[in-house]
């Protein structure tokens, strides 16, 4: 059951480029998988190569058990949405939805029959009968979605579903997706660039760069528990400290000496030696701003600094805010005033405080 | 009002020249062509006062109509082969890189450069009963010894369909590098084999180039009277073969006007049949 779709240790380079480097994933049945990454980290070539227009190099891919990995495409249990939906123009939008069905020749009646309720479940069943042309984008792509649903897929590949549609029309389909894994409780497996499609898109999300996974976690695990810096940088934004561990303490603390900000605590993952060069990050809506120094206890990371620039965003203000050599960007909302914080202008010597548990040690990358 | 009413003016005074030139060097020679068909022929070859009908009984003589025949089964012919020649051709061209592409309609081409005579007498050496692939073909045992490869029906059609396929391959082709390839993944995706997708999207995604490959060799092959008189054996003759004895040998200029305006009519009526049943076609689908 959560081995349904095996991606094992799967291999793909173009010439000398290595696209995708050795990646082993397992999506549960049902689930709504994403696959993040910026562009050329190896996302839409793993995307291919389940839907079976690449062949890897090396490692195996498994749908329930079976290896598919030397199937072509038009032999998998796998069906995709494209990027820019490929429907067929010189097919009717029914006629579309139907190419899958006739393809592995199913009884007409049969056709009529399933190609009428997919209609019906992406909500286009009165224009059964334009052509792709004649249709808005958001409604394209539900098309995009019947042809590939209604051949029953046990994977669903979706290749950046959102991209080519404007804002207001992206966070409607977003629903609109979220209803149809519901409704037909097929394994979706989404491709994007975009975090925020992808968190709200999926129960779990493979971050990828260069090639290889970096950490695969619900959204709400990576947002606040990234493992690298990469992740933390990639979803949502970060500040970033590189320090030395120092002395370890109860229930998986360490003291970390970051120079100029005296030893912030953070919280630590994994195995630390002592006196290794750690990086920390602290997102920056858990920076608390106060005119006076934080009383110890609660909130012992506490330093000073001097607001260099800030930004009023409507929901929420963004300070930049110097400290020694760092540049430390803070959030705050408005409401949050009372407790003891300000509102602090420009040029005002302020006090940052988190708590230990909101600052993470990432892993140091060697180009960070 | 005026606004919007400029710039279809424009588009007017652009096509002009190209309509002007469509005018005089085709519309009203045709119109002549068929107003010379009801003339009286004279003695020296001109065209004598009056009208009569007497040329158009004389074309309907039962001797053209095997020709009329051959002439519509070889262009009908020529055009399958060339299309089933040129559709895989422009396939592989347009998915290959910028450069073997470039090299492919360069060669596509380069025929082109050398004379039209010159390159059907090419073939008449070539297969000559001494010519090189003659021999080539009998040391192989390819065909038997007395075979004679010149001066038959097939030759004539081999030979149509050689000049025909860049006439097929460059409107295909052009059809082609437009036709998004992402089609046929998508195809396959949805449990089409290669040929499946091949016919059933790349086929169909073609329609127009398809349709203008197909009219530019069809009625280029027509119109053919050097082919079949170089290569063809007497009995070979196409309706263009007829046309050109009528002008040059019989000098009856009427009797030749009503054969090719027979001709011209009978291409230019089934296409308006079609162009006219396409625009009923697609006011149905809207």
């Amino acid at each position: 059951m959560d081995d349904f779709l095996v991606i094992d240790h799967v291999s793909k380079s173009f010439g000398a480029q290595r696209a995708v480097d050795d990646v082993s994933l397992t999506v549960a049945q049902g689930e709504a998988f994403s696959l993040l990454g910026p562009s050329g980290c190896g996302k839409t070539t793993l995307l291919r190569m389940i839907a079976g227009f690449e062949r890897p190099d090396a490692g195996r891919i498994l749908v329930s058990g079976q290896d598919i990995t030397a199937l072509p495409p038009e032999r998998r249990p796998v069906n995709t949405v494209f990027q820019n939906y490929a429907l067929f123009p010189h097919l009717s939008v029914w006629d579309n939805v139907a190419f899958g069905l006739r393809m592995s020749h199913r009884p007409r009646e049969e056709i009529r029959s399933s190609v009428d309720r997919m209609l019906e479940l992406v909500r286009l069943s009165e224009h059964a009968r334009k052509r792709p042309a004649q249709l808005s984008g958001g409604q394209r792509q539900r098309v995009a979605i019947a042809r590939a649903l209604v051949n029953r897929p046990q994977v669903l590949l979706l290749d950046e579903p959102l991209a080519a549609l404007d804002l207001k029309l992206r966070q409607h389909m977003l629903m609109e997706l979220n209803t149809i894994h519901e409704q037909v409780g097929t394994t979706f497996i989404y491709v994007t660039h975009d975090q925020g499609e992808a968190m709200s898109l999926s129960d779990r999300i493979a971050v990828m760069n260069a090639g290889k996974v970096e950490q695969v976690d619900s959204p709400v695990h990576l947002y606040e528990t990234p493992r690298s810096s990469f992740v933390a940088s990639f979803i949502g934004d970060a500040n970033f400290f590189t320090g030395v561990a120092v002395e370890f303490q109860h229930e998986g603390y360490v003291r970390v000496l970051v120079d100029g900000l005296g030893s912030p605590l953070v919280m630590s993952h994994g195995v630390i030696a002592p006196n290794q060069t750690l990086r920390l990050m602290v997102r920056p809506e858990k920076i608390s701003l106060t005119l006076a120094r934080p009383s110890s206890g609660e909130r012992v990371n506490a330093f000073r600094g001097i607001v260099e620039d800030m930004v009023y965003f409507g929901s929420h203000t963004r300070y930049r805010i110097r400290a020694g050599e760092h540049r430390i960007q803070a959030q705050l909302q408005r409401s949050r005033f009372s407790g003891g914080e300000i509102d602090p202008a420009k040029g005002a010597e302020v006090w940052m405080s988190f708590h230990p548990d909101e600052g993470r040690v990432v892993r140091l990358e060697a180009a960070a | 009002m005026s606004a919007a009413a400029r710039p279809a003016t424009r588009q007017w005074l652009i096509t002009l020249p190209s309509l002007a030139w469509l005018g005089v060097f085709f519309v009203i020679p045709a119109i002549l062509v068929i107003v010379t068909a009801f003339r009286p022929a004279d003695l020296q070859g001109g065209v004598g006062p009056g009208w009569t009908l007497a040329t158009l009984r004389e074309v309907q003589d039962p001797a053209y109509l095997p020709i009329l025949w051959r002439t519509l089964w070889l262009s009908g012919a020529t055009t399958l082969i060339c299309l089933a020649l040129a559709l895989p051709m422009t396939f592989q061209m347009a998915r290959a890189g910028q450069r073997l592409r470039q090299v492919l309609l360069l060669l596509v081409v380069i025929p082109f450069l050398s004379n039209f005579l010159i390159r059907i007498f090419a073939w008449k050496s070539l297969l000559h009963p001494e010519g090189p692939l003659t021999k080539l073909l009998i040391t192989l045992h390819l065909i038997p010894e007395d075979a004679v490869l010149l001066h038959h029906v097939g030759t004539v059609l081999l030979v149509l369909v050689y000049t025909q396929l860049p006439f097929a391959i460059l409107p295909l082709y052009a059809a082609a590098e437009k036709f998004d390839f992402g089609l046929l993944d998508a195809a396959r995706d949805l449990g089409a084999g290669p040929w499946r997708a091949f016919a059933q999207v790349f086929i169909p995604g073609l329609r127009r180039g398809l349709i203008s490959a197909a009219v530019m060799v069809f009625v280029c092959c027509l119109g053919q009277y050097v082919i079949p008189q170089m290569v063809g054996g007497a009995s070979d003759e196409m309706l263009g073969s007829k046309i050109a004895q009528r002008v040059f040998s019989d000098r009856n200029l009427p009797h030749a006007s009503a054969l090719a305006g027979g001709l011209m009519l009978a291409v230019l009526v089934p296409m308006l049949v079609m162009v006219l049943w396409q625009q009923f076609g697609r006011k149905e689908e809207r």
